[in-house]
């Protein structure tokens, strides 16, 4: 799975406004932080805001707040914001798709993905960031 | 309430685990079969008294390897998990298997889970193993994300199954 450029932004950004919620950051910062573009991410913070994810805080010093539950917030919750995460099952029928090689070929993508949602659905933006901890402490 | 139990898999020198001031950590006595019983009741709609009774004979008490840990808050029991040590299965050394697990739904999120989980990993370590795994239904997001929670990922391993029904 290759996420998209706006995904991993968003995937940034919320992990690193989460691991400090009473931080607030301003997409310079985030941006400069992880190498993307401020621009790129100030319309993916947009899209967060309006998720109710993040929450834009005016004034001087203002930026942005994490607003979610990082318990209750899944990978897949945010990448579904900027990407369709596909299933062979629902997407649009291809040539071939109802031969029984069709059908074999089918059958073991839809194994793959359904190990790649129930990954991303497993893990939350809380447990991402033990995650991160423990990446940091290596 | 959060259950899982799937996995039909040493002398402990696990003394109760103190924590917090709610409820202790200690190995599963005969006495707390019924509540056992009747908590995996609640969650599968099944009362499977032989079947738990089978596997306290098996794994309750001290058993070198074998784990059948209870929580316990004010003589109430609620919360249970059992695991064991298994080797050389699929060409893997010794490692610890955690096959049930089950808290009261009313208590959730207030660690009990956690607790029994990290009490049987000590258990794990002091048995001298230093990986454990599990199996979880690959739709049961609740248990699957408390065990991620935990810092569990992917095994190397993969299970796989086949229908051989005619």
């Amino acid at each position: 799975m290759r996420l998209q450029k706006a995904t991993r932004c968003a995937l940034y950004a919320v992990l690193e406004l989460a691991s400090e919620p009473d931080r607030q950051m301003s997409a310079n910062e985030i941006a400069e932080k992880y190498g993307i573009s401020t621009n790129h991410l100030a319309k993916v913070l947009r899209n967060l805001g309006r998720e109710g994810l993040v929450e834009a805080v005016r004034g001087a010093g203002g930026g942005y707040r994490f607003a979610g539950n990082p318990k209750r917030t899944t990978l897949l919750d945010v990448i579904r914001l900027f990407e369709t995460v596909e299933t062979v099952s629902s997407g649009e029928r291809e040539p071939g798709d109802e031969t029984p090689e069709g059908k074999a070929l089918s059958q073991v993508i839809e194994e793959i993905e359904a190990t790649e949602r129930a990954t991303l659905n497993s893990i939350s933006l809380a447990t991402m960031l033990k995650l991160v901890g423990r990446h940091g402490a290596a | 309430m959060l259950s899982m139990n799937g996995y039909h898999l040493g002398i402990m020198s696990l003394t109760d685990h103190k924590i917090g001031q709610d409820f202790i950590i200690r190995i599963a006595k005969a006495d707390d079969v019924p509540a056992v019983v009747a908590m995996d009741e609640a969650v599968t709609g099944l009362a499977k008294p032989d079947y738990w009774q089978d596997i306290f004979d098996r794994y309750g008490g001290r058993r070198r390897g074998r784990y059948f840990l209870v929580a316990d808050h004010e003589g109430t029991m609620v919360g249970f998990i059992i695991g064991e040590v298994r080797a050389w299965e699929f060409g893997s050394p010794p490692c610890g298997w955690v096959f049930t697990l089950s808290v009261d739904d009313k208590l959730r999120l207030g660690g009990i889970g956690t607790a029994l989980f990290q009490a049987v990993c000590d258990a794990f370590r002091k048995y001298g193993v230093t990986k454990v795994r599990t199996t979880v239904a690959r739709d049961n997001d609740l248990v699957m994300s408390f065990f991620r929670s935990q810092g569990m990922m992917a095994s190397s391993f993969l299970q796989l199954e086949i229908d051989v029904a005619s």
